[in-house]
């Protein structure tokens, strides 16, 4: 037994509480030593994940590198790790953007208080031990392949992330940002919470229902396995009612439209790195778990289903892009750009073609790196003038030329510009939904357009036209910021021109997703292949 | 049947009464903690007063960890499995569901005395140290009687005997094997409760109110039980829990009498209603709550911690036994009503929580949310309901005393500031009793990783694989609900700007801080790695008949 997996998941949990632990103090010199700390943590975490990636082998079985543990034996669960192409990769980006996230936050946790209040003395420690502790919980959840795990981890990494919400903000604010602030926690905190107590009765309904049938387990390979293989049969009433449980929770941390609300708040209230923190990272474990456990698990609900959840995706799709062009707040724009990848992601899931999800596996990734870049870059230009508002900036490219390069790139990368790595995605996705959904593939062909109008004119007011008095002087990236834009720059350049690295690890964890779920992909419309076409199940 | 013993030795005009078989071994934990009570009143009367605060609680202590003790003993030796038996003339059952909760409202009760001798949260008067108990229960508040007893910093040490006799009922309560036993054991453990409520130091008339309060609805509730024990009598004609099942299920042999009585269904569902009434007006379900919220903010918080935690575990033992021993064959009968006091607690007491304002009524708010759950456990009428309700009573009990004591410890200059907007920013001015607070209330939600999600999996597994699915979903989403005002504090005391005139957290001696300490350690541990009390639970959960 190898003990990569834990060892990638132990790291940086381990490095919270030493975080947290580290001496208390206000000077600037003990608040150096807790971030150096934290980021020689989060960089040793990902020399572990890059090790499980290059350890991993696409053409071996789904899921290598396994460990076991005993841990509640009384109800069939054992901490369990594993890694497939899908969790391995997402586990990678993840390590990816938390070091990336701490260098680009260097500041946000410094006090605002003044030196010496009892305010200030722990918040350094505790915003860098935050990060470690959702780090950890995250990759958890990518790797466990025992579900009651998965939603232990799931579920507790709302903690940190509220704590993270409300208590660390980006100052730009207005008078009342402390109440926002503390709103948008709050509302994360209900909405996913929510979301997790309706998968937790799924969860046990899903333990009932298989123990009663012999298979008291909560091992993911051992369940599917015998629900493919016809040892363990669920009602469909009860399928369904259980795909539901899960994908509700699923579907509040994605967020689907049109329980995406939260998303905006806490991602407009929060510091821009805990905006990406929970964009780039935190969503994704609900995405990555709609494919990995309402697929693998639920495979005839899931296709029940699937024409609604496409025509939410859709929703979500146009909605957040339409509402992304009237924002005036730079970083709730992100965030509903955000809600209309997420429509992207799901629909690439639920079209249930081989293209469609190895796009949305894509997709989650490039989605991670290109928002973790714009982002970022908005978050430096935000903490520059003070102000989350559009309309405070304007000519900024003449003033601050790198940023704003940056910035364009980010945007960009948004709008899926060929060469750029979301493109790539977006049109396996897209290909993926028309070869079975051409209707739908159709009208999210316009999310494009429409992502083009929000990014491009973001750029243009904030960028372009006479240089604001406001923005005057305004200095351009420093050298710790350009270590944080570099790259996600590089990175969004590499993976637009060679997706292979990517796919290569992801396909066969695809194909054995549609396999569970009995799908093939439609038949190309052939002349001569047509009298066999369509669908077949 | 200890009637038909008496009888039989006076129609047989035997110069003597037989004396019945007692085995002193096996009801040990009981005799001890009542032989320490004993002691402790003697303690009382003949001690000069600067002695009495130590050896009380030295003797409490020695009673209590010598109970414990005992407790362990009994189940290393087996009785709580293979030599599990009726005791006292079957009158006294001691299996495994016994044993488990006589430990944990042992060990809940070391440590609630920890916290009513603590005594460096009061400012000293001339000197003396003072404790969260009245100088002198007896003199009237604001009277000069009670002026010179504070003057003089006097302290009411009458705690620690009452406490041990209340403990020594709830030891007996769900260990009772027979109706007019466990009749018995629920005045043994209210009476003492009763008083201890009325001593709390400040807020004295707050504190009386709610002891007359609790007093009048407890004697209802003992009434309704000893009625239902009439009826159901008049059903069966017995008292004692395995011979009553045995005719609700037809497998009495049939007297004459029997052959007329069990022709009358009304006297047994009557009689079990009146009989559950009692029980559970005392784990606080609803519509038998009203008296929790005023009872608990009255009573002096220790006290409150401690009836919170030892009084809840041992009534839902009596419940148990009483559902699972003696109603088993007519669980189609209770079970549907059962239902509706389960979703009905689960739910009121989640909804009402939400509009709390005050720390202590939030806490007993949530406690009767906390007695719809464990229902729901309790209504899978399976070994994995009785198991899972077990290890929710442990997880539950530590816990609540946790939180009771930390409630303890915010104070400003009239005693404890429990109003929640005292507690705002708390986590600013101490960032570890507020950490230690909220992972309390964590584990109050149901927040993975805490031991109050491993026993709400617990209850709801149990409840879904007894069928009853809709009491899950009910459960799950006022979990949302309940989930909504623990998070409400936590936002208060991490969040909100302190109170420029706020209280300020007293530091407390070890006595408190252990009480805290095991309480973190116990929710955390039993979060973390449940699976040994898991098993402790599950090989306990065997009534004996």
């Amino acid at each position: 037994m190898s003990y990569l997996l834990s060892a990638t998941c132990a790291v940086p949990a381990a490095g919270a509480v030493l975080t947290a632990a580290l001496p208390a103090g206000t000077g600037e010199a003990r608040r150096r030593t807790t971030k150096a700390v934290a980021l020689a943590v989060s960089a040793a975490t990902l020399g572990l994940a890059i090790a499980v990636a290059a350890a991993f082998e696409p053409d071996g079985p789904r899921y290598q590198l396994t460990e076991s543990y005993s841990w509640i034996r009384s109800f069939g669960i054992s901490f369990s790790l594993g890694a497939d192409g899908i969790g391995t990769v997402l586990a990678l980006l993840t390590a990816v953007l938390v070091p990336l996230v701490m260098l680009a936050g260097w500041h946000d946790a410094d006090p605002a208080a003044p030196e010496g209040s009892f305010e200030s003395k722990r918040r350094t420690q505790g915003f860098f031990a935050l990060i470690l502790a959702v780090e950890a919980m995250v990759l958890v959840s990518f790797l466990a392949t025992d579900v009651f795990v998965f939603y232990v981890f799931f579920e507790a990494m709302l903690i940190p992330m509220y704590f993270l919400i409300g208590g660390f903000g980006d100052r730009a604010g207005g008078p009342d940002s402390a109440r926002q602030r503390s709103y948008a926690a709050v509302k994360f905190l209900l909405y996913n919470l929510l979301g997790g107590l309706v998968m937790l009765a799924a969860v046990i309904g899903l333990y009932v229902v298989a123990g009663d049938q012999g298979q008291a387990t909560f091992s993911l390979p051992a369940l599917t396995d015998a629900i493919s293989s016809g040892k363990l049969v669920i009602d469909p009433t009860v399928q369904r009612a259980l795909f539901l449980g899960f994908f509700f929770a699923f579907a509040v941390k994605a967020p689907l439209w049109p329980l995406h609300t939260w998303l905006p708040n806490a991602m407009g209230e929060s510091t821009a790195g805990t905006a990406v923190l929970i964009t780039a990272v935190v969503d994704k474990v609900g995405t990555f778990a709609m494919l990995r456990f309402c697929l693998g698990l639920f495979p005839d609900a899931s296709k029940t289903f699937a024409p609604a959840i496409l025509v939410l995706s859709l929703i979500g799709i146009v909605y957040g892009a339409l509402v992304a062009i009237g924002q005036k707040d730079i970083k709730r724009l992100v965030a509903y750009a955000s809600i209309s990848h997420f429509g992207f992601i799901i629909m690439g899931i639920f079209a249930m073609t081989s293209q469609g999800q190895s796009g949305a596996t894509l997709y989650m990734v490039n989605h991670g790196i290109s928002t973790a870049a714009w982002m970022l870059v908005a978050g430096f230009l935000i903490s520059r003038r003070g102000s989350r508002l559009i309309a405070d900036y304007g000519g900024v490219q003449k003033v601050a030329p790198v940023l704003a390069g940056t910035f364009l790139i980010g945007g960009l990368a948004t709008l899926s510009l060929p060469g750029l790595a979301p493109f790539v995605s977006e049109f396996l996705v897209l290909v993926g939904t028309f070869t079975r959904y051409p209707v739908i593939g159709i009208i999210a062909t316009f999310g494009i357009v429409l992502a083009a109008l929000y990014a491009l004119m973001l750029y243009q007011r904030t960028m372009t036209g006479p240089v604001k008095e406001s923005v005057t002087g305004m200095p351009d990236l420093k050298a710790r910021e350009l270590a944080v834009v570099a790259p996600l720059v590089a990175l969004t350049l590499l993976l637009g021109v060679y997706p292979q690295s990517l796919t290569r690890i992801v396909n066969p964890a695809v194909n054995d997703t549609l396999s569970q779920v009995h799908r093939i992909d439609p038949a190309p419309a052939h002349p001569v292949a047509a009298t066999n076409g369509g669908e077949q199940k | 049947m200890i009637s038909t013993h008496v009888l039989a030795a006076v129609g047989g005009n035997s110069p003597s009464i037989p004396a019945p078989h007692i085995e002193y071994g096996q009801l040990s934990p009981m005799l001890v903690v009542f032989g320490a009570a004993l002691v402790g009143v003697l303690a009382e009367a003949f001690l000069p007063r600067r002695l009495r605060a130590a050896a009380q609680l030295g003797i409490s202590l020695v009673g209590l960890v010598g109970g414990f003790v005992a407790v362990v003993v009994l189940a290393a030796q087996g009785h709580a499995s293979t030599r599990a038996g009726l005791l006292a003339m079957g009158s006294v059952a001691i299996d495994g569901p016994a044993l488990f909760l006589q430990g944990v409202i042992l060990l809940t009760a070391v440590l609630a005395v920890l916290t009513y001798a603590e005594g460096r949260l009061e400012p000293r008067i001339n000197g003396h140290r003072i404790d969260a108990f009245a100088a002198q229960a007896a003199a009237v508040p604001g009277g000069e009687q009670e002026r010179e007893a504070t003057r003089e910093g006097l302290r009411t040490t009458e705690i620690y005997p009452l406490t041990l006799f209340a403990v020594g009922g709830m030891l007996l309560f769900p260990a009772s094997n027979d109706l007019l036993t466990m009749f018995v054991a629920l005045e043994v453990l209210s009476l003492p409760l009763y008083l201890m409520c009325a001593i709390a130091r400040r807020r004295r008339l707050l504190s009386q109110e709610a002891a007359v309060k609790y007093f009048l609805l407890g004697a209802f509730a003992s009434a309704f039980f000893l009625f239902g024990t009439a009826l159901v009598y008049g059903y069966a004609g017995t008292l004692r829990l395995g011979e009553i099942a045995d005719v609700v299920a037809g497998t009495a042999p049939v007297t004459p009498a029997l052959a007329v009585t069990t022709q009358n269904d009304a006297l047994l569902l009557i009689g079990l209603a009146m009989l559950a009434v009692g029980l559970l007006f005392k784990v606080g379900a609803v519509p038998f709550h009203s008296w929790t919220p005023d009872v608990y903010q009255g009573a002096p918080t220790p006290v409150s911690g401690f009836m919170a935690a030892a009084t809840k575990t041992a009534a839902f033992g009596a419940l148990l036994r009483l559902f699972y021993v003696a109603f088993p064959g007519i669980r189609w009968d209770w079970r549907p009503v059962m239902w509706g006091v389960a979703i009905l607690t689960m739910v009121v007491g989640s909804i009402l929580a939400v509009t709390q304002q005050d720390v202590k009524r939030l806490l007993a708010y949530s406690s009767v949310a906390h007695a719809g759950f464990i229902l729901t456990g309790l209504i899978a009428t399976d070994r994995r309901g009785v198991a899972a309700v077990l290890f929710y009573l442990l997880a539950y009990s530590f816990v609540t005393l946790g939180a009771f004591a930390v409630v303890t410890l915010v104070r400003d200059s009239k005693g404890e500031a429990t109003h929640l907007s005292n507690w705002a920013g708390l986590g600013r001015r101490s960032p570890l009793l507020a950490a230690v607070f909220a992972l309390f209330l964590l584990a109050f939600a149901g927040i993975p990783l805490t031991s109050g999600f491993t026993g709400k999996f617990a209850v709801f597994q149990a409840a879904a694989g007894g069928g009853a699915t809709p009491l899950v979903i009910v459960g799950v989403l006022s979990s949302a609900i309940a989930a909504f005002f623990y998070i409400r504090v936590i936002v208060l005391m991490f969040f909100s700007d302190p109170q420029p005139s706020g209280p300020a957290v007293a530091v407390p001696s070890t006595l408190t801080a252990t009480a805290i300490a095991f309480g973190v350690l116990v929710t955390l541990g039993l979060g973390l790695l449940p699976q040994y009390f898991l098993d402790l639970a599950t090989k306990a959960s065997v009534f004996i008949r």
